[in-house]
């Protein structure tokens, strides 16, 4: 096994080990925490896909996180009312069904994604990361003036949504639906990484006119992984609020989209637990350093200005060594 | 005579009141070196641009295996093949080398889109990779990071690429560029047998790889052709000698 192997392992190992200890010990707020860097790594290996395997910057990846949050919370808020979704020709009535609700966040980020990708990929570089924020602010705004569910001040779900077989409101069994939906993603991501349509898109990445050259359409290659990468943090987005059961407006704001971009930088970019490693330090430190002062996060910004400068792998990279070229 | 591979005609384009191609006339045929050379800012790279579908010509057709591929994207003209190699390596540096050669495997198998299993299993994209860097001398290299090959085995590997896409022509943009004399011949040794697998069109600085290798020579300046014909009755061209070789003695 690589040294990035063990670096792998001791993250999986301690993301088993540390909430059940939690739940053994009776600390339900630590597993608590441990849920919400595992969602908050969910997130981030979405937008690890767009960022460390196509290269695109995206500063709009709040919006799928939003989308998704959304999708449980007006599915879940109808449902809790007893009023119907929609009542014309049929009826659609909301949920509280996890597989459903997970579903049609997907759908409706893959739909999003689909959407701000294609006009957004015209451009690069700044102008890209440019039209990414400016989504992400219209979607921000528009939930903010959405009476209908909440406005500023959100949704709030009375009940956690459920899952068929599991009691969610236990917190280890919510834990462990969270850290199963992670390592599917992870899995999702070392598959395409290693894939004929990963090799075109590292390519693309790195030298888009050599792909054009040898007959291949880069262009469309990002844009489907872009749809992927924003279907998983969509999908990230409804656990976030099926966790907090609440859901409101802040969840499309361009601090999130930054701080789901924190987490990769801080673990990683293009490393496969880069996003999981930096979700993990980054509420590791919201939670210690937070106790400490208001002001912590001057600490998180030395940290990132430390990794930007000196450990472009970020902490995987820093404990792992250079990426070795997928062999 | 037999049909050309690639057919140029007429092709003309300019830039406000410059023009960099000037109804350009130049054919490729089945196994001939043909090659392009010119003073700097004779339009050689612009014409490559073109025939590739980088730059789109405002007048003139291309024809590739007798199709009109003037309109046609980059990639379209890759898949009908043309096989294009950089004047500045255009590699993907930290990939490995045979990543690199598998990427133009793909390109040649015009199905790049299973997101699942590894292209390392799929065993005939292995064998046209290696099979190319066999070719140019890489195949022990195969597993090194692109970054960490020297300057000219990079131009090898840019070779090796455009071997993979088993093309109908190659189109050769200064594969010479920066390679010391003991490099310059390899590659001249390389591509002499080139010819025999598709016919090269070869833009080259190097005076003594062209009259090596060429079967014709194509004389660029100002945008026009200003002569064209086998490599002793150019060393004779008396235009030739004024406007270019004679800079050289």
């Amino acid at each position: 096994m690589s040294r990035e192997g063990y670096v792998n392992a001791a993250l999986v190992a301690a993301l088993i080990g540390v909430p059940l200890w939690a739940h053994l010990a009776g600390e339900p707020f630590t597993i608590t925490l441990a849920t919400r860097a595992v969602i908050f790594a969910l997130a981030a290996v979405g937008l690890n896909l767009a960022l460390g395997l196509g290269g695109m910057v995206s500063f709009g990846h709040a919006v799928f996180f939003g989308l998704g949050g959304y999708a449980m919370g007006i599915l879940a808020h109808h449902a809790q009312n007893f009023l119907p979704l929609y009542d014309g020709l049929f009826l659609i009535e909301g949920t509280k069904s996890m597989p459903v609700i997970w579903l049609v966040a997907i759908t409706v980020s893959a739909l999003a994604a689909l959407l701000i990708g294609l006009l957004s990929l015209r451009t690069s570089g700044v102008y890209f990361i440019m039209i990414t924020l400016a989504f992400g602010q219209m979607f921000y705004y528009f939930t903010i003036s959405w009476s209908a569910y909440g406005g500023e001040d959100g949704l709030s779900i009375w009940v956690r949504n459920g899952f068929p077989g599991l009691n969610t409101l236990d917190p280890i069994q919510f834990y462990a639906l969270c850290f199963t939906l992670l390592c599917a993603a992870l899995w999702l991501t070392h598959r395409i990484a290693r894939s004929p349509f990963g090799l075109m898109l590292n390519a693309t990445r790195q030298v888009p006119h050599r792909v054009e050259t040898v007959g291949l359409d880069g262009q469309r290659a990002k844009l489907v992984v872009f749809v992927i990468s924003g279907a998983i943090t969509g999908l990230a987005g409804a656990l976030f609020a099926d966790l907090n059961r609440f859901v409101s407006p802040t969840m499309f704001s361009w601090h999130m989209s930054g701080e789901i971009m924190i987490f990769v930088i801080l673990g990683g970019v293009a490393r496969l637990f880069g996003p999981v490693a930096g979700a993990v330090l980054f509420v590791a430190m919201e939670h210690v350093l937070g106790d400490l002062s208001d002001y912590w996060h001057i600490y998180l910004g030395a940290l990132l200005l430390g990794i930007v400068l000196f450990a472009r792998g970020g902490v995987v990279g820093l404990l792992a060594g250079r990426a070795k070229s997928h062999d | 005579m037999t049909e050309p591979v690639l057919d140029i005609s007429g092709l003309t384009k300019s830039f406000g009141a410059l023009v960099v191609s000037d109804s350009i006339d130049l054919s490729l045929r089945p196994g001939e070196i043909h090659a392009v050379i010119g003073p700097n800012g004779a339009g050689k790279t612009t014409l490559i641009a073109q025939i590739c579908g980088a730059l789109a010509p405002d007048a003139g057709t291309i024809r590739l295996r007798g199709q009109d591929v003037t309109a046609l994207p980059t990639r379209a003209r890759a898949r009908l093949g043309l096989a294009r190699t950089f004047q500045i390596s255009a590699l993907a540096m930290e990939d490995t080398v045979l990543q690199n050669a598998l990427l133009g495997a793909l390109g040649a198998t015009g199905n790049p889109w299973r997101l699942f299993r590894p292209v390392l299993s799929d065993r005939d994209l292995r064998q046209t990779a290696e099979a190319a860097l066999d070719r140019v001398g890489l195949l022990e290299k195969a597993a090194m990071r692109t970054a960490d090959l020297s300057h000219g085995e990079r131009r090898q590997l840019e070779v090796a690429v455009a071997l993979t896409l088993r093309p109908a022509a190659f189109v050769m943009d200064e594969p010479m560029a920066g390679l010391g004399a003991e490099g310059g011949q390899k590659m001249t040794a390389l591509l002499d047998t080139l010819r025999h697998e598709a016919p090269i069109l070869l833009v080259e600085h190097d005076m003594d790889a062209v009259f090596a290798l060429a079967d014709r020579i194509s004389v660029l300046v100002y945008g026009k052709i200003i002569a064209s014909g086998p490599p002793d009755a150019i060393r004779a061209d008396a235009a030739v000698r004024e406007a270019y070789l004679g800079d050289e003695g």
